[in-house]
This record gives structure tokens, C-alpha cells and sequence, in this order.
């Protein structure tokens, strides 16, 4: 068995569909058994409300939890008490941009770059209209990368946060992240990565990374929908006021006013997604236990197969950095005249699953001079054939619709 | 090449159908009309398609209709058509044809007989995540129509007036 279809055993979906070629993992990535089965085990042996039960179920539940989240800490080399559960990274980042952004003032700069997905886009747009900050774009050059000579220009001394991808969900551009964060250090700014685009390929190190924020979402890394994590420095989190207001984010509560809960329930108001929040960690530590070397090498080479094999199609753009080693294994084309939902409709009659459209980046679209683009995206469970029936499907769908 | 892939190829055959892309590549209708009275633009967010649309009415009829569709094929036959056939229509000629179009998508209805072209939409109702590309135009010109009848009222809500 190959390695690609020892992983795919572990995926009850794409076991169930063995004729599927599935590319949109950065999408959403499919679910790990693991994860599944967490869920299962804990909905069915110990479902309960967290904090304050005194019940033995409640505090299996509490245990349950608070252990998911000692494994996103772990996935992230953090402090667990750094390590707070949100919906997904969207409610991560405006987390951080109501939370954060309060202390921000008329005047201060807020950095992103233009090849942001919206939901690292829009929630700082409101910022700028909420608190009078300004907003400033880091550029992309025309392979979609950062344009790391506008840094010292784009991160001035009143930036107080700069938050960027860390790798591209259109192009897969990685981020120079080491670059980013040395430009924001001269000037005394902080850094929040958005992780949804690497998490999928392996555990994380926010030290070695150097940030001080990271944001990212369970269903791209093999575990459940609606459970999100947001790392944040210690100091950062203490110094940050509550965004939503409720149960388990009080310290006291009287009629008069309350007090915060430290973090990281300070940042967790209501009732926290709990089996989702165990079905991550179990896809986490199954993460963790994978020797990520051969698996990188195999993700990129398919990833360089499939560049290669586009390209032999004529009118296909492709966009995105070269080499293929410069991005994560995303590949975005455009075919001239062919509108990717149509691309996408007749190859999803050939049972390939890509995903067309603006992809939630329409300003980095914008940059690039395209509308709309298709996009594959590849994780540990794809494989040769895979990368061999996308380019065959792809003309077969130009023959359909030209 | 499976069993279940030739059916699927063969749906998808009858999707793109040589009438939708005719009607796609002929585009009528096709260009700015200057000395409308009225212009709507209106974006299917979630997939992009996006249409801007001028009518020109006299006495409650559309005497000439542009259009500039940028969005998926089956949009784009869409709004071909209409350039082809809302000239002569008055506002509930085209709410009548909008609404056989909505029957055929969502309850496998036949066209009527004096709207056979919007038999080519048929294979879309499978597809309820296109439904919305097909109706994109239509739904476009109700509303140029409705701004004329209104006079110079303002489009309100998520739609913007040029």
C-alpha cells in the first residue's frame, strides 16, 4: 500500500468514495477518523457543560476539554492557558480585531496584505470604521508573493499590528514570515499570522515563527467544523478586554458591573464547542505523531506534477509563485474564455472536486487581473492518479464547453 | 471511465447544451445602451456573476435593452436571451416569463409555448447551486423595469444603482 493510500484508510469519507478526487482540501480538509471517533466517544460518554460541574460527567467533559486543548498547545509549541477555542479563524481574527483593537487609537496603522482572504480583510475595514485606525496594504507582486521592498514603507512607526497570511489561499503563496516580523519589530508592532492555510501540513511553531498572534480553523486540519484556535502572547491576552459577553468570561457579576475572567475564558464567552473542540484535539495529536518529512516531499512533488501537467494545456494560466517549493500545494489557473464554475460543474462530473470563484480574496484577484480562477488544492491523502486525472478532466471539460 | 461518470458526463452534456453556449458566444443585447431610463447592476456575490443592464421603455414597453454579463455561461445565455426577447415586453410580460423560468428550475416544469428558448435551462434545475446564474439577468431587468416605472426611485438593500 502507498503511503497516500495508507492515510486515505484513515478518512471514512474518501473511503466511502473511492472514484473521488478531492482538491479543495483548503476548503475544508476531510476528517480523520480520529477526530470522528473522538467525537463519537465523547458525545455518547461524556457530554456535559464544561466549567462548574461537580457531576463525575461533567468533570470527564471538563477534562475532555481542557485536554484538547493542551494538544492545540502542543500542535503550536504554546502555553495551553495561550490557547483559546473560537468558532474557526474567522471568529479568531475578529476576536483579535475587537478585542486588540480596542486599544488601538485614531492614527494607529494596522497592516494586512492585499493577498488576504476577506475574513482577514473585512473585519479590520470595520475596524477602520469603528476606531478611526488606519488601514495599510502590503502589495503582491505578479506571482501573488509579498512585495517585501514596500515593508519598510508599509510598516511605519505608528503600525501597531501587522496581520498577514501565512501562506496564500488562492496562490499558496508563502508568506516570508521571518521578513514580515523582523519589519514589524523595528517599529515596535505585533504580528498575527493566519494560519488556516498551514495548519493542514503539520504542526506549528509560534516561538520559531515569532509572532504573537495565530490564528486557525479545525476543519482544515482534519478535525471538525465550528472549533477554531487562537494563540495570543500571555501578556497580550491579559492586557485585552473581553469581545463577547457572558457565561464563563466573568470573574463576578452584580447588578452594579462584573469583572473579567482571566484568559483564556476570558476570550470564551457561552457555551464553548466541546466535542468539536476534542474532535481537533484528537486530529491534532494524530498530527503530531506523523513523520511530516516524507510527507512534504510528496505534497510538493504532486504539487510540482500537477503545475507541470497544466501547463501542457493551452489558454491555462497559472497563478502562484514558481517553484512550487515557494508555495503550499495550491494551484489556481484561469483557462481564457471559461468561467470557473463551469470548469468546475463538468469536472465535478468526472468526479474531480475543485472549487471555483474569487475564493474570498477578491482584492488579491483584483491584483492578479483576473475575475474568478479555479483551484486545486492538495493534502496528505492525495495521490498520482489524483494529480494525473485533473489535467485529462481539464481538457475533457474545455471539449464540453468550448 | 465508470458507469456513473458517463451518466454524469452526459447530464452535464445536456447542461451545456449547444443552445446555451449559441445563445452564450451571439451575446444579444450586448453593449452599454445610452439614453436608458433606467440601469441596474446586480453581482451574485457568492459566485461572482455579475451583470449591468439598461432598458429603455416607451409606454410600458422595453423598446431596447444592453447589457454587459460577466459571470458563467449559463448566465450569460440568460441574459442573451433576454437581449433577444424583452424588446416588445412590458413588466408583467417579463414577470411572467421569470416565473416559468423559476418553475422549470425548481419544479422540473415544461416552457410555455410562447417561451420555448427557456427549455434550455431545464438541466440546470439539477443544480441548485446554479439556479441563482440563470436568474441573475431576469432578475436584473425586473428591476430596471420596476426603477423606470418608479420614476428615478432608488434601488435600496444589497444592489446599487450605476
Amino acid at each position: 500500500m502507498s503511503a497516500a493510500a495508507a492515510l486515505r484508510a484513515k478518512f471514512p469519507l474518501l473511503v466511502a468514495n473511492p472514484g473521488l478526487h478531492y482538491f479543495d482540501s483548503a476548503a475544508t480538509a476531510q476528517m480523520h477518523r480520529s477526530a470522528l471517533d473522538a467525537v463519537v466517544a465523547h458525545e455518547t460518554g461524556a457530554r456535559a457543560n464544561v466549567l462548574r460541574g461537580s457531576y463525575r460527567l461533567a468533570e470527564a467533559a471538563d477534562r475532555a476539554y481542557e485536554a484538547a486543548r493542551q494538544s492545540a498547545a502542543r500542535f503550536l509549541n504554546a502555553a495551553a492557558d495561550e490557547i483559546v477555542f473560537t468558532g474557526g479563524t474567522t471568529a479568531a481574527l475578529n476576536l483579535v480585531a475587537q478585542s486588540f483593537g480596542c486599544l488601538l487609537e485614531p492614527g494607529d496603522r494596522v497592516v494586512i496584505s492585499q493577498a488576504e482572504h476577506h475574513s482577514n480583510f473585512v473585519p479590520w475595514q470595520m475596524l477602520r470604521e469603528r476606531r478611526g485606525v488606519e488601514l495599510a496594504l502590503i502589495p503582491v507582486l505578479p506571482d501573488g508573493t509579498l512585495d517585501l521592498a514596500s515593508l519598510a514603507r508599509v510598516i511605519d512607526d505608528r503600525t501597531r499590528l501587522v496581520a498577514v497570511t501565512q501562506c496564500s489561499n488562492v496562490t499558496g503563496a508563502r508568506t516570508d514570515v521571518a521578513a514580515i516580523v523582523a519589519a514589524a519589530r523595528r517599529v515596535g508592532a505585533r504580528v498575527l499570522l493566519d494560519g488556516a492555510q498551514a495548519v493542514q501540513h503539520g504542526p506549528q511553531d509560534v516561538q520559531a515563527l515569532d509572532v504573537d498572534f495565530y490564528a486557525f480553523s479545525g476543519h482544515k486540519c482534519f478535525g471538525p467544523g465550528g472549533v477554531g484556535v487562537l494563540w495570543g502572547r500571555a501578556e497580550l491576552l491579559a492586557a485585552m478586554p473581553p469581545f463577547l459577553g457572558g457565561g464563563g468570561m466573568i470573574g463576578a457579576v452584580t447588578e452594579e458591573g462584573y469583572t473579567w475572567a482571566e484568559p483564556p475564558r476570558r476570550f470564551e464567552a457561552g457555551t464553548p464547542p466541546i466535542a468539536q473542540a476534542v474532535g481537533l484535539g484528537a486530529a491534532l495529536d494524530w498530527m503530531m505523531g506523523l513523520d511530516w518529512a516524507p510527507i512534504h516531499a510528496r505534497e510538493s512533488a504532486l504539487c510540482a506534477a500537477l503545475i507541470d501537467g497544466l501547463r501542457r494545456i493551452p489558454h491555462v494560466r497559472l497563478l502562484g509563485p514558481e517553484p512550487s517549493s515557494a508555495r503550499a500545494p495550491i494551484v489556481s489557473f484561469d483557462i481564457a474564455g471559461l468561467h470557473p464554475h463551469d470548469i468546475c460543474q463538468v469536472l465535478d462530473a468526472q468526479g474531480l472536486a475543485l472549487r471555483g470563484g474569487h475564493h474570498c480574496a477578491q482584492p488579491l484577484l483584483a491584483a492578479l487581473g483576473v475575475e474568478a480562477c479555479t483551484r486545486a488544492s492538495l493534502a496528505l491523502y492525495n495521490d498520482e492518479a489524483d494529480v494525473a486525472a485533473l489535467p485529462a478532466g481539464i481538457v475533457r471539460a474545455i471539449g464540453v464547453l468550448k | 471511465m465508470s458507469g456513473a461518470t458517463n451518466a454524469a458526463m452526459g447530464g452535464v452534456e445536456a447542461l451545456y447544451q449547444e443552445a446555451i453556449k449559441d445563445y452564450s458566444r451571439a451575446d444579444h443585447g450586448h453593449g452599454r445602451l445610452d439614453g436608458a431610463v433606467a440601469s441596474v447592476r446586480l453581482d451574485n456575490p457568492l459566485c461572482g456573476d455579475r451583470i449591468s443592464l439598461q432598458v429603455r421603455l416607451d409606454a410600458g414597453r422595453i423598446v431596447a435593452l444592453g447589457h454587459e454579463t460577466k459571470g458563467c455561461l449559463l448566465c450569460r445565455a440568460a441574459a442573451s436571451l433576454l437581449g433577444k426577447r424583452a424588446p416588445g415586453l412590458d413588466g408583467q410580460g417579463v414577470a411572467v416569463a421569470t416565473a416559468a423560468l423559476e418553475a422549470i428550475l425548481e419544479q422540473g416544469r415544461p416552457p410555455p409555448g410562447d417561451w420555448p428558448e427557456l427549455g434550455m435551462f431545464a438541466p440546470a434545475g439539477a443544480h441548485a447551486s446554479r439556479h441563482k446564474c440563470v436568474l441573475l439577468p431576469f432578475r436584473a431587468l425586473a428591476q430596471a423595469i420596476g426603477q423606470a416605472e418608479a420614476g428615478s426611485a432608488a434601488i435600496h438593500g444589497a444592489n446599487h444603482r450605476e
